[in-house]
């Protein structure tokens, strides 16, 4: 009885000691993966765009309707029919090194970006030919081309400025000391530990930031994230599994807050690359089209995803104005999918479709198995690891292939790496001369009237032609305790800090 | 006594040839594109020209091969391809905190399983015996991960007295670092004490059916010195050999535990680099283990011929 008390009482010890060390106005947010190289040039992950929402300002933002809204830039203008845009900039903005964010660095960062080797962000703003100063704080961008899809960029990293000053300092090692003007700057990174910024005081909406410290903790298994959510060792996290949804938002101390994605997740058919684009799920769209009245999206959703996802047949989600209201989802048609197969000369297509390695895309491709298995298909399933799936793609070793896309808050982003000839992501080298005409001119049109017009004609050629399955754009989980409040949620996903506050403990 | 060591040594060097080899070619084993992983989700075929230019992955298997051999040979490892941060310098920030995570659990299962297999052989065929062993059983049969995720739900959801996750340097907060590291500790502790409580029992078995022990029984010695000064004494050195080797078990557990707990160690750091195809991590990472390995073994040769004299005559 006496050890039992020593134990419990050292156990106590132990639980005050850590509980002190926490007491303070520190915001500690659990990560589904370790962020890569902290550098906006450099950057390629999802994760890592988390983090830099609380550490880089961009020079535009996205609010959660979509809407382009002013962040270090305070407004621009298109001139010369689209091929020129000037961007006119906030005043008294400071980097955190203490250096002035003005025309100039935004030149030295857009330059930054055009031209570092390996830099992810060339390909999303190639179309600047010129950068021009035209005073402290004044822009003027010269495009090769119009490209009305730029303003949107400039939300994301390529639209993050670094102070040039630290840049040109540190070289190749900035990402370990990054330097932006964001509302924390960077104290500290212990690789697969935690990510420290502390609140930066001549930040320019620096009322509008509560907390001194915000720690990244990455916790890559989700069951371990949300237990830490539970057990106060964090008060947010991301990226729940959909399955832990129901239990959590019965907890009355959590705060569940679905955002829904800015992507989509569907099902890749190979057109035109190499031998295997000669099945029949390839060659004759009527096979596709079978394919897709033999599947329900609302049941395999409900089944594998608790209903929490948007079934879809477009590339756009709902959130964004320029979503196709006119594409319905078809329901689930077996007799007429035995008839298509049959005008198509294919009453028991065999489709090999490639499923990345993960429990709830296993269990989709289960479903679509027994589901097209009805109308006749042949569906064999390919489990393979993610990076050789991908691999795979791009030797065109596949047919079918299930495969998401996170997002861009631009539809072009969404659409042109995807479906255009030499579009990048264009794995089943799908090609319509009208599409790639389409997709070209809506590039070039700023109206947004326009551009609805094109892209909507886009998505319903696309939808005819099935080059990807739709099947559902997805939703991101957030989670966070009741001590938090003022989370925004935005289709990106992204954690604004700004607004948010923690009550006392 | 030179002599020796200068044949050991030269023995050595083949072995850590054939280790850089072998540790090399699982990178090219493991599927997938490391600089397609890398370049995220753009991946923009120029990008991709340029990583793989960057890292040498455009050149000949035999090309990066000797570059990297080059590199190791003097003291570089090369960097992190996802984060950047010279992969020795991770390695040697990682490697403490597995130590003290795996020096913690040695510690728990010498613990648990020593006492209780002396136990169990002591009171044989008793409700003490049997105790011990359904939870040895139970010990070998419970996975890390598993008991790491309901010692977390137990411990740190339900009753709040430990924190979940992460890791604090015992230098900067002791006891911090011994409420984060504690859980973790036991979890993997665990499996180790189930077997050192097999053999300590065997062997004390063995060590009581011995003609000294009945003898000392025959002085009139008591029992607690029966056990405790003559048979566990004599138990304990196949004991001590087994608990060297459990060491080898102990780091290879520390890879799904410090995944679980999310302590930043040796194990988590080859995890995802594995996942990240970070090759040049997962290299230089085996590379320092597989050669401890060697170390260690050339050390014990080298005792064995300090303590041994009739090695020292062949």
């Amino acid at each position: 009885m006496r050890m039992k008390r020593t134990l419990m009482a050292g156990l106590a010890a132990l639980a005050l000691a850590a509980g002190a060390a926490h007491a303070q106005t520190t915001l500690r947010i659990g990560l589904a993966e370790d962020p890569d190289a902290l550098d906006p040039t450099f950057a390629r992950t999802f994760v890592g765009r988390i983090v830099f929402a609380g550490l880089c300002d961009k020079l535009f933002d996205i609010d959660k309707d979509l809407k382009i809204v002013p962040q270090l830039a305070t407004g621009y203008e298109w001139s010369d029919g689209g091929k020129v845009l000037t961007i006119k900039l906030r005043p008294n903005v400071l980097f955190h090194d203490g250096e002035k964010m003005d025309a100039e660095a935004v030149r030295f960062s857009l330059d930054r970006h055009l031209n570092s080797p390996r830099s992810g962000r060339r390909a999303e703003i190639s179309v600047i030919k010129t950068i021009e100063v035209v005073d402290p704080l004044t822009v003027k961008l010269t495009l090769s081309t119009a490209f009305a899809p730029l303003i949107a960029q400039f939300t994301d990293r390529a639209g993050m400025m670094v102070s040039p000053k630290a840049a040109t300092a540190a070289g190749d090692q900035f990402a370990q000391k990054p330097v932006c003007a964001g509302p924390f700057k960077f104290v500290e990174r212990v690789a697969q530990d935690r990510i420290v910024l502390e609140k930066f005081p001549q930040y320019w909406n620096a009322a509008n930031v509560h907390f001194d410290r915000v720690i990244y903790r990455p916790i890559s298994d989700s069951s371990v994230r949300l237990a830490n959510l539970k057990a106060g060792a964090l008060d947010m996290i991301e990226r729940m599994l959909a399955t832990d949804v129901p239990a959590s938002k019965k907890d009355a101390k959590l705060v569940v807050v679905p955002v829904k994605e800015l992507g989509y997740q569907g099902i890749t058919f190979n057109l035109g690359n190499g031998e295997k684009a000669k099945a029949p799920i390839g060659a004759d769209p009527r096979v596709r089209e079978a394919f897709e009245l033999a599947i329900d999206r609302n049941v395999i959703n409900q089944v594998v995803y608790n209903g929490e996802y948007t079934p879809t047949v477009q590339a756009v989600p709902p959130s964004s104005p320029y979503h196709n209201k006119n594409l319905k989802v078809p329901g689930r048609d077996v007799a007429k999918a035995k008839a298509l197969l049959a005008a198509a000369g294919q009453k028991n297509p065999v489709v090999n479709l490639t499923v990345p390695n993960s429990p709830d895309l296993r269990q989709v491709a289960e479903i679509l198995q027994s589901m097209t298995k009805e109308a006749g298909f042949d569906l064999r399933i390919n489990v393979m690891e993610f990076a050789s799936s991908l691999n795979a793609a791009e030797r065109g070793d596949f047919e079918a292939y299930i495969l998401a896309w996170s997002g861009r808050p631009d539809p072009d982003g969404n659409l042109y790496v995807f479906i255009t000839k030499n579009g990048p992501q264009n794995y089943g080298k799908y090609f319509n001369a009208d599409v790639d005409k389409m997709m070209d001119e809506q590039r070039a049109v700023a109206d947004m009237t326009q551009r609805q017009a094109l892209l909507g004609k886009i998505m319903e050629t696309t939808h005819k032609d099935l080059p990807i399955l739709y099947l559902w754009h997805r939703t991101n989980f957030m989670a966070h305790t009741t001590k938090l409040t003022g989370f925004q949620p935005v289709p990106d996903a992204m954690i604004r800090l700004q607004g948010m506050k923690l009550a006392a403990n | 006594m030179l002599a020796f060591l200068a044949r050991r040594l030269a023995q050595v060097l083949p072995t850590l040839a054939v280790v850089s080899v072998i540790v090399f070619s699982l990178q090219l084993l493991l599927p997938g594109d490391p600089a397609l992983v890398l370049a995220g989700e753009d991946r923009d075929p120029k990008v991709l020209a340029e990583i793989r230019e960057r890292y040498g992955l455009d050149q000949p298997v035999h090309v990066q091969y000797a570059r990297w051999v080059w590199g190791v040979l003097h003291g570089d490892l090369g960097e992190s391809m996802r984060v950047g941060v010279p992969v020795g310098e991770l390695v040697m920030s990682k490697l403490p905190v597995t130590l003290q995570l795996g020096s913690m659990a040695f510690v728990i299962a010498c613990a648990i399983g020593i006492p209780a297999g002396v136990l169990s052989a002591v009171k044989k065929d008793s409700v003490w015996d049997y105790l011990a062993n359904a939870l040895s059983l139970w010990g070998l049969s419970t996975p890390n991960f598993w008991l790491g995720i309901m010692l977390i739900l137990l411990v740190s959801v339900q009753l709040g007295w430990l924190p979940p996750s992460g890791y604090v340097s015992p230098f900067e907060d002791w006891r911090q670092s011994l409420a984060t590291t504690i859980m973790p500790a036991f979890v993997l502790g665990n499996s180790i004490a189930a077997v050192l409580m097999r053999h300590t029992r065997a062997a004390m078995l063995q060590a009581l059916n011995q003609d000294y022990v009945r003898t000392a029984r025959a002085k009139g010695l008591t029992e607690a010195v029966v056990v405790n000064k003559h048979a566990l004494r004599n138990a304990l050195v196949p004991v001590v050999t087994l608990g060297a080797l459990e060491l080898g078990a102990l780091f290879s557990g520390a890879v799904l535990t410090e995944q679980v707990f999310t302590i930043p160690g040796f194990g988590k750091l080859v995890v995802d680099a594995v996942f990240n195809r970070d090759y040049l991590v997962v290299q230089g990472v085996v590379l320092v283990t597989a050669t401890a390995y060697v170390m260690l073994n050339l050390l014990a040769d080298v005792a064995y011929f300090l303590i041994n004299p009739r090695l020292r005559q062949e």
